[in-house]
């Protein structure tokens, strides 16, 4: 045998240079995905995550939300703008006076993706679908509203005739609901009331059965502006035009893809590098370097989301609202905004943020050092003295960490009171939040349509979201008795107020600010309207080559 | 060489048995289930999805019917992608890792083995130190810090290289590969230049040396391939970690492979998922691990004569 290299490394290394040279070789191709994008009007989406499906009756994330937007459509769709309710699948409709019984008129044009017709009997068999226990559609609430809903999810009836939805002809939808609800139309633009292919999900398996591949990459009929052609696992999802969308001829976008941008500082970096028109996410460190640049670039603008600590209150010395209400007027909330976030969240006093829906929840609670020792003291914890041990329980994340910390220092400073703190990985503090197995935990809550019973029918007695182990009959009644019962709208925003001063009066909550949308947006990104529900319509926007070159000029 | 071989391949079965066995019970025994979530969950519709993954069965039965799928190569559905099986997500990340892992190595190896040797040339100076100094450097800078500074320097600045994908824009393997492979190429270097002044102060090294051989081929042709067996036993379970361990480079990068799965799977306590990857990495390592075994005794004539009594 001939002493020399061995063949495995000579044949390696002559590879790594053949790889090399091609690979270096082919790059600096000059033009990046961004401006090839905009010439030939394919979006570049930042979408956070791989989804984990596209089926509307079990997703429940904002990656897949934004996916199936593109995908799929309801009988009514929001105007991004004003979120006002406008024609989707529904050319229009009629509502009763006594606002029980909506009819729904649809378009005689409107076609699935493969050409299939598409009209209201679609929806009494997907909302048919949707209630079914076995698929256990997390957004099952969502239909409660309609006539007997629940009692058929529930299992209390069994009849399916029974519930509030009837296909009067091919196009007539009539909708009964149990009682007046003013978001009812709002609802019907949310992903878990969309109609879905009854001969597509039948084929891939029994209708109510969970993960069949009806949703992937060759199987998937929707009735949206845009249909899926391609799903690379954790590389991206590419939707193309709808042929058969009745507003066919209105989509402007010829392509979009989404990519699963987990790590955030990648997504930005992928921004700069022209890979991307929108990111999902900014890094908090990266906001003040976009702002100093004054590019245009980071859009900043509120959202329907409140970031708040939950009490536990069956803790001794944390079931006494003076204690609780001491601690809430303890907290510099503009400090934590201004110092902490530095993003243009929005300090709150109440667990709804304001102008939802005309709303504007009424707080008495201010930032007051002075009576928050006050009430300590009456509370028998003068200037802090003997107050148990207590821990803020939070999810392991920086922006949390830092949160905490700001609190932390001002319970010290101003009632001379030690906390520690406690993160956890996100399970298991979802785990010891729903076993109330914490003392001051973490939370907030996006808001699913623009409505205060959103952020309201969480604090039931036995709802599930409440976990503070507060319950006051008298608010329970407000929220589920008296308000769909009232019969205008200012009287049913008059008992929302009414019952949110009942809560912040009790305080199982520590309201700290409302969220903020930051997103890096290109400049040729259009009709990109800014929302509280941080919802595009894709179907309406498009790419302006012209200005992206306008701002590079810059 | 062949009964070398069954021998360690019937020894990985208990190893592997354990492997399974304690992953099973770690994952079943951690917080949060997978179907927990920030939304609370309706107790009817947790009870649905237990009963269709058998999650409502007692643990041990779980066990014993997870291990018989096992057995016929069914690693199970995902539970965090409905309608996905652990195969099929294994199938689509494992092309993409390996590749990347295959382009770290050859770097690695190709830089490692030339810097080694031309230190091991001049030991003790400026040609030693220099290469030597540059691995420490890259044994101890991590792939989160080198990764972000090639992106910053090739990808931002000098717009050369795009900063993450894999195979969707043209030159975007290139600062991967160069990330992952770097640590393992600093540590070949360190390893080749060790053994190469061993086997350069050796007795036939000498009488080549004596025979007026010129020095290139005394290198390459003499001392090189003694210099490399640590290397090669190296390289095997170094490949292993290059697959299992990619996962902060997939991460930096965006790139679909396996390694941002299983980090996903442990957060998500997505079991099967878990689970699967646990046992096919175990499985890997134990398989690079008798193929580098393989390779040494066969680049080794004093191991490769005695290869009858090298009882695994």
């Amino acid at each position: 045998m001939k002493q020399t290299i061995p063949p495995p490394l000579r044949s390696a290394s002559v590879l790594t240079v053949c790889l090399l040279g091609f690979a270096l070789g082919a790059c600096g191709s000059g033009e990046n995905r961004v401006t090839a994008g905009n010439r030939d009007g394919v979006l570049h989406w930042g979408n956070a995550s791989e989804p984990q499906g596209l089926d509307p009756h079990i997703a429940t994330g904002v990656p897949e939300h934004k996916i199936i937007m593109a995908l799929m459509e309801g009988l009514v769709l929001k105007d991004t703008t004003t979120l006002e309710p406008i024609p989707g699948v529904a050319k229009r409709w009629e509502i009763s006076d006594d606002g029980l019984v909506y009819t729904f008129y649809l378009r005689e044009n409107a076609r699935w993706s493969n050409g299939d017709p598409h009209n209201a009997h679609d929806y009494v068999w997907s909302w048919w679908r949707a209630l079914q226990p076995a698929l256990g559609n997390l957004y099952a609430y969502m239909y409660f509203p309609i006539k007997n809903a629940q009692a058929y999810y529930e299992g209390e009836i069994s009849d399916f005739d029974q519930v509030g939805v009837k296909a009067l002809d091919d196009f007539t939808l009539q909708v009964s609901l149990n009682d007046p609800t003013p978001y009812f139309l709002q609802l019907l633009d949310h992903y878990s009331l969309f109609p879905v292919h009854r001969p597509t999900i039948e084929k891939f398996g029994a209708p109510d059965e969970r993960g069949t591949r009806w949703t992937f990459e060759g199987n998937l009929v929707g009735n949206g502006a845009f249909q899926l052609e391609e799903w690379k696992i954790n590389r991206y999802v590419r939707v193309g035009r709808n042929p058969y969308y009745w507003g066919a001829g209105d989509v402007k976008l010829n392509q979009i893809y989404f990519y699963p941008t987990e790590n955030i500082t990648t997504e930005e970096r992928m921004f700069r590098a022209g890979q991307l028109h929108y990111t999902y996410e900014v890094p908090v460190d990266k906001v003040a370097v976009y702002q100093e640049k004054g590019s245009g670039e980071l859009q900043i603008y509120p959202y329907l989301g409140s970031y708040f600590y939950r009490f536990n209150t069956r803790v001794e010395h944390l079931s006494d609202r003076r204690v609780r209400r001491a601690l809430a007027m303890a907290v510099d909330r503009q400090q934590i905004t201004d110092q902490v976030l530095k993003a243009g969240q929005v300090p709150s006093y109440a667990v709804t943020p304001p102008d939802t829906m005309g709303y504007f929840p009424e707080s008495d609670l201010t930032f007051d050092p002075d009576k928050a020792r006050a009430l300590l003291t009456e509370a028998g914890y003068p200037d802090g003295a003997g107050f148990p041990k207590t821990e803020i329980l939070y999810n392991t994340s920086e922006e949390h960490r830092k949160v905490a910390v700001a609190i932390q220092q001002m319970w010290k400073q101003y009632l001379n009171i030690d906390v520690t703190l406690l993160n956890q990985e996100w399970k298991v503090y979802l785990d010891s939040e729903t076993n109330m197995d914490y003392e001051i935990s973490r939370a907030s809550w996006i808001g699913d349509y623009v409505d205060p019973n959103n952020f309201l029918d969480m604090w039931l007695c036995n709802g599930g979201n409440n976990r503070t182990g507060w319950c006051n009959p008298e608010y329970d009644r407000l929220v589920l008795e008296a308000a769909p019962k009232a019969s205008s709208h200012e009287e049913r925003l008059e008992i929302f107020k009414t019952a949110e001063k009942m809560l912040l009066a009790d305080m199982p909550v520590l309201p700290i600010y409302i969220y903020t949308s930051k997103h890096l947006i290109n400049p040729a990104i259009r009709n990109f309207p800014k929302n509280i529900l941080n919802q595009p319509s894709f179907k309406d926007i498009y790419l302006d080559p012209s200005a992206a070159r306008v701002a590079e000029a810059h | 060489m062949l009964r070398f071989a069954a021998g360690r391949l019937l020894q990985a079965i208990p190893v592997l048995l354990v492997v399974i066995t304690a992953t099973f019970l770690l994952v079943h025994s951690a917080p949060g289930g997978p179907f927990s979530a920030e939304k609370a969950v309706p107790a009817e519709v947790i009870k649905a999805l237990e009963a269709q993954y058998q999650l409502d069965q007692p643990l041990w039965k779980q066990y014993v019917s997870y291990l018989g799928d096992i057995v016929n190569g069914n690693f199970g559905p995902s539970f965090k992608y409905p309608g996905r099986s652990v195969n099929e997500l294994i199938a689509a990340g494992l092309p993409i890792t390996a590749e990347l892992g295959l382009y770290a190595m050859l770097i690695a190896v190709l830089i490692g083995i030339s810097a080694g040797v031309f230190a091991s040339l001049r030991p003790n100076t400026l040609q030693d130190y220099v290469p030597m100094s540059a691995a420490m450097l890259g044994i101890c800078m991590p792939s989160f810090l080198l990764g972000p500074l090639l992106v910053l320097i090739f990808g931002i600045y000098l717009e050369w290289l795009p900063v993450s994908g894999w195979g969707d824009i043209p030159g975007d393997k290139i600062l991967p590969s160069i990330t992952l492979g770097a640590a393992y190429a600093a540590y070949i270097a360190r390893l080749s230049r060790g053994q190469m002044l061993e086997v350069l102060s050796q007795d036939y090294i000498r009488t080549a040396r004596a025979k007026g051989l010129p020095e290139p081929l005394i290198v390459v042709k003499h001392a090189l391939r003694g210099g490399l067996i640590p290397v090669v036993a190296f390289l095997g379970p170094a490949f292993a970690g290059l697959l299992g361990g990619s996962f902060v480079v997939e991460t930096i990068f965006q790139i679909p492979g396996l390694g941002r799965f299983y980090v996903q799977a442990a957060f998500n306590r997505d079991y099967t998922m878990i689970l699967g990857m646990t046992i096919f990495f175990a499985s890997l390592i134990i398989l690079f691990n008798l193929l580098s075994d393989m390779l040494a005794i066969w680049l080794n004539p004093k191991l490769r004569h005695g290869s009858g009594a090298a009882k695994p």
